[in-house]
């Protein structure tokens, strides 16, 4: 039996990563999960410079989800590459480095740093609803994530992957131009900006009012956005989206992702993606499945 | 390597103590290696409520591995309402030991202050029975007379009151139990609202005296890595390179000196 996938010419051992964010740079997770068992590692966003993030309270708790507004807290890149990068290479798995930034140029300038280091991919997040500038100002408009995929193609050694919002009328659109930017690979979705108000305090459950909204309540919408952008681009598509078991993740894959993220759902079983890699094995072993490729974009119509 | 896990606790005991004040014996590996000041992030049993709450651990027992947590219920359809349901023999999800705890070695020779308001007193008392100090001095603040674990505290030391209301004790809040008595101390140990441990925080500046504070905040991993419950720090962190530090895996107890809170 296969497990294992190619995305942009980087071979995972099986399709199963996490979200980043979610795991910081995996140093403490590590001490619930053998993060040999991952296809990949995606780290928390890291910029140019060190940032603080945003005020608390940062995160809520929601009916079958979460939302958070971090605000991309991060050492800053020198930090990371000295601290974070060898910690993550003595282990057998793929490193994705995730990487945010306020303009083109401090995205670039990290891009460009990380192109002599030791790590496998780069996610650009041009999909953060949590910061004021950059973030998901590159992400809403089709014309701009173009110009930061190509302007970042420019620089980067390691396959490109840019990650895309939901919060956008059409994210085909969103896909199309990250594909004709250069983007070597898709994923998505990052989170849905959403609201909470504490109606005892009557006032706002996150400091910075509003916040991503993630976990099992977005799963059957980050399925949807998936299945649209696999039909529409020939780049890989990485799925992410409230996915907190096999599954789940089978589910995303069917639907045309070549490999999943697993995010929210490390805070409430922090073995879960263990767990997720072994039920997929278990249904292609049940369903006589040979190769876990053929699950991609699998879905039959009606 | 991936030595720690989630784990199933059982329930040995639940009893109500104050109105929306419960009390849990739970038997949980976690026992084996608890300090006090540490907690434990416990799940609900409910798929639509995936965040674990973090928990303050009030007495360990590492004879019968088992762990008491005494916490409030925030309101209905909340996780702790579910805990509070829970019959000995229910098993509750739970990852523990979590957090720093507090440094009983700094209480060495020294007079101390152990110092707990409204839902922050429970872990003040596995601290006061641990503790080994010169003279032990119990303070502890509540809304009203329906106090909980006062007399354990008597056990473990001389306890002073204070209630919002006045109904027991001094009238007003810890600080002012302290001024009423006249009580003097070289560490001091706090735990409870962030207004309270401003307070103590400025009092100890004032009389030039050591004092950790336990910090609360919003947790979503509670074990460090989501970055969700920081505090604001006087340095620059070492680990997260700004002025900020994981209030789950650096705290929650903090020198009341190097947060700014």
């Amino acid at each position: 039996m296969n497990m294992k996938v190619n995305i942009a010419g980087v071979e995972w051992k099986n399709p199963v990563t996490v979200a980043s964010g979610t795991f910081g740079s995996g140093a403490e997770y590590a001490d619930f999960v053998d993060l040999n068992k991952l296809g990949a590692v995606t780290t928390k966003g890291v910029a140019n410079v060190p940032w603080p993030g945003n005020p608390t309270p940062r995160v809520a708790e929601i009916h079958g989800g979460m939302m958070n507004a971090i605000g991309l807290q991060n050492p800053g890149i020198d930090l990371f590459c000295e601290r974070d990068i060898p910690f993550l290479r003595k282990y057998d798995t793929k490193i994705i480095v995730n990487v945010c930034g306020k303009s083109t140029e401090d995205y670039c300038e990290v891009v460009e740093r990380l192109a002599g280091e030791d790590i496998d991919m780069l996610e650009i997040n041009i999909s953060c609803p949590n910061v004021k500038e950059g973030g998901i100002a590159f992400g809403q408009n089709p014309k701009a994530a173009e110009d930061i995929t190509r302007a970042v193609k420019k620089y980067a050694k390691q396959p490109v992957i840019m990650k895309l919002s939901p919060n956008v009328t059409d994210i085909t659109e969103m896909a199309k131009a990250v594909e004709a930017g250069g983007a070597d690979a898709v994923s998505l979705i990052n989170t849905l900006t959403g609201m909470k108000i504490d109606i005892h305090k009557r006032t706002f459950a996150l400091a910075n009012q509003t916040g991503g909204v993630s976990g099992p309540a977005i799963h059957p919408i980050a399925v949807r956005m998936v299945y649209q952008t696999a039909q529409t681009v020939k780049i890989p598509v990485i799925g992410m989206g409230g996915i907190a078991c096999a599954e789940d993740a089978i589910e995303m894959m069917l639907a045309g992702a070549s490999a999943v993220s697993v995010g929210t759902a490390n805070f409430h079983n922090p073995a879960v993606t263990m767990e997720i890699v072994e039920g997929i094995e278990e249904y292609l072993k049940a369903n006589k499945i040979e190769d876990v490729r053929e699950l991609v974009g699998a879905v039959k119509k009606l | 390597m991936a030595e720690r896990k989630k784990e199933t606790a059982i329930v040995i005991s639940q009893e109500k103590l104050a109105d929306g004040i419960f009390s849990m014996w739970i038997q949980t590996e976690a026992s084996k290696s608890a300090k006090p000041g540490q907690f434990i992030s416990m799940y609900t049993n409910d798929s639509s409520k995936l965040l674990p709450r973090p928990i303050s651990i009030c007495e360990i027992d590492k004879e019968n591995e088992s762990l008491r947590v005494v916490y409030r219920v925030t309101g209905g359809n909340t996780g702790t309402e579910q805990f509070s349901k829970l019959c000995e023999g229910g098993r509750i999800p739970v990852i523990g030991p979590l957090g720093n705890g507090f440094p009983l070695e700094a209480a060495e020779g020294k007079k101390t202050f152990l110092i707990g308001g409204g839902i922050g007193v429970p872990p003040i008392l596995e601290l006061a029975k641990q503790m080994k100090c010169e003279e032990k001095q119990i303070v502890v603040g509540y809304r009203d007379a329906h106090t909980f674990l006062k007399e354990e505290f008597e056990k473990n030391g001389k306890v002073y009151i204070s209630t919002e209301d006045g109904s027991m004790g001094t009238r007003g809040n810890v600080l002012d139990a302290i001024c009423e008595h006249g009580l003097e101390a070289d560490v001091i140990y706090a735990c409870g609202p962030t207004p309270m441990l401003r307070a103590i925080k400025d009092y100890a500046e004032k009389k030039n005296i050591v004092c950790y504070i336990s910090l609360e905040e919003r947790m979503a991993c509670g074990i460090g890595a989501c970055l969700g419950c920081v505090c604001q720090t006087k340095e620059k962190d070492h680990h997260s390179n700004v002025h900020n530090r994981r209030i789950c895996k650096d705290g929650p107890v903090f020198l009341a000196t190097e947060v700014e809170i």
